[in-house]
Formats: C-alpha cells, sequence, structure tokens
C-alpha cells in the first residue's frame, strides 16, 4: 500500500508540470496586455515598455514559463502585479476558507447522496424511490447560481434564520456548502440508486440470503460496499466540478476565498495571481485524486496498479 | 437404520410460479418428494426444467415478484416452510438447511475476506464470538481440503481459483452443520479432477454430519456416484422418481429412456450422441396432456388429452407416464379392434 502511495506521488509530478504549462499559456491567449492595465489609461508607450521590461514580459514565452517553473519550484509564485504582495502569501490565506467550503460541500454530497441513493435502492419504484430521484433530478438539473440565491432568499431573507453572505461563523457555512453540494449529491444519488440495483441482482447477494443474514446486514454489509466503489470515482470527479463551482459561490455569498481571488484577478488581468490561484486548485485537486485512488483500492483490493 | 429413514424434508405439491407481463410461467408446477436423513436425492432434468426454481423455493429464495410459491408444502421436521415468517425462516437458511450454489465464481461476495463470508453464518446461528468463529471458519476451509487454511481465509475471492472458491462455497454451507444440504449443480463450472474430488468431499461430509442431501444437477455421472434416488424433472413436474440403480437399468419414463440414450457409451462405437428431438415446451403455454407428448415416440392420441399422474409400480419406481396405465392397454385394444 505505502508503495503505492509513493508511485502514485510521483505520477502526480507530470501532472503538475502540466497544469503550469497549460495555465501558463492559456493565460497568454487571454485579450488584454497586463503592462498597458498596470500603466493605466493615457500612459505612453515609453512607460508601458518600461513597465513590460521590468516584469519581464518581453522576453520570449518559452523563457518566462521556465523561469516561472523555476520560481514555482522553489516557492515563489511571483507577486501581484496589483498591490505587489507575494502571491503566495495571498493563496494562504484564500486557500483555507475554500477548502472549509469545499469540505463541508463535499460532506454534503457524499452524505446527502448516498443516503438518498440507498433509501431509494432499498424499495426500488415505491412513492419514497420515485420523490428521492425527482429532487434529485432538479437537483442535477438547477444551476447552482440560482439555487444559491433562492436559498439565499428563502433562508435568510424571509425566514431570517441564516446569514446572507459572508465568512464568519459555521452559520454561515450552511448555505452556500448546500449549494455547493447539492448538484453532487443529486448525481451521486443516482449513482449510488442504480449501483445498489445492481449490485442486489448479483449472486453473492443470494448466497449472503441463503445464510440466512437480516436484510440490513445484507445491504449495508454485502451490497453497500460493492455497490460504492463505482460511486467514489464519482465523488472524485465530483470533487473538481465542486472547485470549479467555489468562483460562482463564493461570488454570490461574498465569501473570501481562492476562487473569488481568481475571478477578482482575472478581471484586473494579475497574470500572476490567477496563475498561482488556479495551479493551487489544481494542486488540490490532485491530492484529492490520489485520496480517492488510495480509497478506491482499499474498497477493492482487486485494483492493481501498474 | 430407523432413523436414516425418518423423513427430514417433504415437498408436497410444491407449486412456484413467476407472473410476469408475458403471462404466468409454471416454472414448478406441483412436484412431490422426500428425503431422508442421510439419503442423497438427485435431481435431474435439462435446464429450464424447474430444478433450481425447485431448490430456491424450499429455502424461500425465489425473486419476489415476479415469483411466487402458488401452491404446496415444504414440510421441515414438520413445519411447513412456505408459511412460515421471515424471522424464523431466517434462522432456517443456512442453519438448518443450506444451499451450495452452481456459480462458484460469482457467488461470493468480491470485497469480503473469505473466512468472514463464512464466519458470519457461525456468528449469526451458533452465536459464536468473533475470535471462536473465525477459528472456526478456517478450521471449516482445512475440512473441504483448502491448503494453508489461515493465510486463504484472510484472502478475498479474487485471489482464489475456481476450485477452492467451490470449496469455500462448501465450506460456508456446511459450517453450520445443517440438517439438509441442497447442492445445486456444485460441479458444472468445474473441471473433472475436481469435480470428482468436490463430489467425494460433500460424500465424506454427509457421513460425518449425517445430512440429507439434495444433488441438482443435469450431469447423469454425477448422479450415478451420489445418489440414492433420483427424481427426474421435465417441465415443472416430476416424470420419473426412483432408485438410482432402477433409473440406470430400467428407466421407465420415455423421456428418462431418451436422457440416458443420449450419453455416449464407452462399449459401442458411435458417431453421433443420440438426441431427443424437439424442444421443452414453454412454461407460460404449457399443453394440456402430457408435457412430454409432443417428443414422445410412443405418443398416442391419448397423451394429449390428459396429464397423466405420478403413479407408483409394483416395483417402487414411481413414473408420470400412459404407458404403464390401465387405460393405456384398453388404449391400444380399442386402436387393434379399430384397426
Amino acid at each position: 500500500m505505502m508503495m503505492f502511495i509513493f508511485r502514485r506521488l510521483i505520477q502526480t509530478i507530470p501532472v503538475v508540470i502540466g497544469v503550469t504549462f497549460v495555465v501558463f499559456f492559456i493565460m497568454q491567449l487571454v485579450p488584454g496586455d497586463p503592462a498597458v492595465l498596470l500603466a493605466g489609461e493615457g500612459a505612453s508607450k515609453e512607460t508601458v515598455n518600461a513597465i513590460r521590461e521590468q516584469l519581464g514580459l518581453n522576453r520570449p514565452l518559452l523563457v518566462q514559463y521556465f523561469d516561472y517553473l523555476l520560481n514555482v519550484f522553489q516557492g515563489d509564485f511571483g507577486t501581484s502585479l496589483k498591490n505587489s504582495q507575494p502571491v503566495l502569501d495571498e493563496i494562504m490565506v484564500r486557500l483555507p476558507i475554500t477548502m472549509e467550503l469545499a469540505f463541508f460541500s463535499i460532506i454534503i454530497t457524499i452524505v446527502l447522496g448516498m443516503a438518498a441513493g440507498i433509501i431509494s435502492a432499498v424499495k426500488p419504484y415505491s412513492l419514497t424511490d420515485t420523490s428521492v430521484m425527482l429532487v434529485a433530478l432538479l437537483g442535477i438539473s438547477l444551476p447552482s447560481f440560482w439555487f444559491g440565491l433562492m436559498m439565499m432568499y428563502f433562508f435568510s431573507v424571509k425566514l431570517q434564520i441564516l446569514p446572507v453572505a459572508g465568512w464568519d461563523s459555521i452559520l454561515h457555512v450552511i448555505l452556500p456548502a448546500l449549494t455547493l453540494g447539492a448538484g453532487g449529491a443529486a448525481i451521486v444519488a443516482r449513482m449510488t440508486r442504480s449501483s445498489m440495483l445492481e449490485v442486489i441482482r448479483q449472486d453473492y447477494i443470494r448466497t449472503a440470503r441463503a445464510k440466512g443474514l437480516r436484510e440490513h446486514v445484507i445491504i449495508y454489509k454485502h451490497a453497500l460496499r460493492n455497490a460504492l466503489i463505482p460511486v467514489i470515482t464519482v465523488v472524485g470527479l465530483q470533487f473538481g466540478a465542486l472547485l470549479g463551482g467555489t468562483v460562482l459561490v463564493e461570488s454570490i455569498f461574498a465569501i473570501n476565498g481562492l476562487g473569488r481571488m481568481i475571478v477578482d484577478a482575472i478581471r484586473m488581468r494579475d497574470l500572476p495571481v490567477v496563475q498561482g490561484g488556479v495551479l493551487a486548485a489544481s494542486l488540490i485537486f490532485v491530492i484529492v485524486n490520489l485520496f480517492v485512488d488510495v480509497f478506491y483500492r482499499f474498497f477493492n483490493k482487486r485494483i492493481e496498479l501498474n | 437404520m430407523s432413523e436414516k429413514n425418518s423423513p427430514i424434508l417433504e415437498v408436497k405439491g410444491l407449486k412456484t410460479h413467476f407472473f410476469t407481463k408475458h403471462g404466468v410461467s409454471k416454472a414448478v408446477d406441483g412436484i412431490d418428494f422426500t428425503l431422508r436423513k442421510g439419503e442423497t436425492l438427485g435431481i435431474v432434468g435439462e435446464s429450464g426444467c424447474g430444478k433450481s426454481i425447485t431448490s430456491l423455493s424450499i429455502l424461500r429464495l425465489i425473486p419476489s415478484p415476479p415469483g411466487k410459491i402458488a401452491g404446496g408444502q415444504v414440510l421441515y421436521k414438520g413445519k411447513d416452510l412456505v408459511t412460515l415468517s421471515e424471522d424464523e425462516m431466517r434462522k432456517i437458511r443456512g442453519n438448518e438447511i443450506s444451499m451450495i450454489f452452481q456459480e462458484p465464481m460469482t457467488s461470493l461476495n468480491p470485497v469480503i475476506p473469505v473466512g468472514e463470508q463464512i464466519a458470519e453464518a457461525l456468528r449469526l446461528h451458533q452465536g459464536m464470538r468473533k475470535k471462536e468463529a473465525w477459528i472456526k471458519a478456517v478450521e471449516m476451509l482445512r475440512l473441504v481440503g483448502i491448503p494453508s487454511p489461515e493465510k486463504r481465509a484472510k484472502q478475498e475471492p479474487f485471489q482464489l481459483s475456481g476450485g477452492m472458491r467451490q470449496r469455500v462455497m462448501i465450506a460456508m454451507a456446511l459450517a453450520c452443520t445443517p440438517e439438509v444440504l441442497i447442492a445445486d449443480e456444485p460441479t458444472t463450472a468445474l473441471d473433472v479432477t475436481i469435480q470428482a474430488q468436490i463430489l467425494e468431499l460433500i460424500k465424506d461430509l454427509q457421513k460425518k454430519i449425517g445430512m440429507g442431501v439434495i444433488m441438482i444437477t443435469h450431469d447423469l455421472g454425477v448422479v450415478s456416484e451420489t445418489c440414492d434416488k433420483v427424481a427426474v424433472m421435465y417441465a415443472g413436474n416430476i416424470i420419473e422418481h426412483a432408485p438410482t440403480e432402477k433409473i440406470f437399468t430400467n428407466p421407465k419414463h420415455p423421456y428418462t429412456q431418451g436422457l440416458l440414450n443420449s450419453l455416449p457409451k464407452i462399449h459401442e462405437d458411435q458417431e453421433e450422441l443420440q438426441t431427443i428431438e424437439g424442444s421443452v415446451p414453454s412454461p407460460y403455454n404449457l399443453p394440456a396432456g402430457c408435457r412430454f407428448a409432443s417428443r414422445c415416440p410412443h405418443q398416442k392420441p391419448l397423451c394429449h388429452l390428459q396429464k397423466p399422474d405420478l403413479i407408483e409400480q409394483n416395483d417402487g419406481v414411481k413414473v408420470r407416464c400412459w404407458m404403464y396405465t390401465d387405460e393405456w392397454t384398453k388404449h391400444t385394444e380399442k386402436e387393434g379392434a379399430v384397426k
């Protein structure tokens, strides 16, 4: 197992380098010149050139890239063009907030999704099943920004039981985490249901019945562990979607997380901040996927990495 | 001997039907048999004749819906299993009556160590502690001839070969020393050498424990080696029920005769194996008369009109065929008179 984790860690290195490459060059495609933006409207050509030289933006792209890569590996993510602060410091402030949001959201995705899926699968085609799956379908179909705004309107404005926005207490977490986790929960619910129904038909479930086991032992011990194998993969993928969703949700609920930082930086053409933010998010995604793989292997020892 | 003669399981008029969109499938349509202590009853017949449904019905493991036990009784030690509550039924499953399934590759849970799959039944039915149950599970694995059972018990099914998995299934079925073992094609998925070992193993354990065995198979070789008596099934009915040697030396029902004729013979030079012409009637649309009539070489109009009963002959063989009735003789005489 340790060998597996180690090898899997080694494998993430090329992935991370690939991410830096893509992030760096995509940012070059974004219209707008940071030097012009920094110099301000009506600045002279000389000023713009001077700024460009100062930032090293006049050098060939490949040189800029390798320079950037080298710095990143030394822990230097560059400095913000906007406020000249080190990007890493900014990330370190914002990242925990986003991680907290992502953590609660994924918990909602997993707990709500799996519970709903199991409830549905135990009595397929019953009223409960149909209602749960209808809600799940809504969950998948509703755009999160609309869902977030509706919840904000209902719980914060009308009922006034939850704060509208901000990030101070655990109460502030509930609405954003629900908004962010709901879509994933719906997908996980549908996946858990279909996977459970598939597993319940298997021969080994009949064997478990023939042993005289109780229905709940059959469901939770014999069926669920097998049914969760594909669900884990979906949860891993959902985490990626969830990180993308933080951008929207943080903007709606005015949370100063990584997502909002990236959005603000894009608006300002603050390249180092955008690059740093996206890179941080990618790293998290890579790490989460590593966890998913380890988990997956734990659940299904047949998976051999070669 | 008197103990051996006491019936432990009596199936009376058992009917298992499946209610589907396409109609009612009468997979098992009124069968009777008795199993005594220490005895092995073979149930033979081709695919789809209702053998497996019979065995699943005894343990009430028919997927429902669409399946349902539509009539009859399954008397185990005098209790009717058909009307037992689900809770009481659970206490019997895997404890007093257990079952070996025909698919060793898929009948074990792929993510649970095999030792645990045996131990859980012991904890459940025998009230054993975790450690005690595990020790017994390892012992069971040793009993069924799995080398280094301590190591194997911790492994998951994918780490075991097909033969070993079937042994695990047997160990699991026998762990609680059941009174009745239902073996549904226990050797079909295995190669011939393993087959012989597994059958030997079941026989050995049967001697030790003294359980009654229902051996469900389509392999007449298996029957001749293991069974005391045989019930031949055709389209949801038992059509012949006889001591094993009688089935092989003097098969009465034309279907049984056809089945035996289709076996390759060692002492004869055969180019082609014999077959029974035609095919089994659909369980959704069974004929009114004898279900084998349309394929029978001896068929007469009588056979198509009315279904014959399972009638005991002088030699103790029961057969469901008009040929062994007075009506047949009358009918033949009548025909002769017409001619």
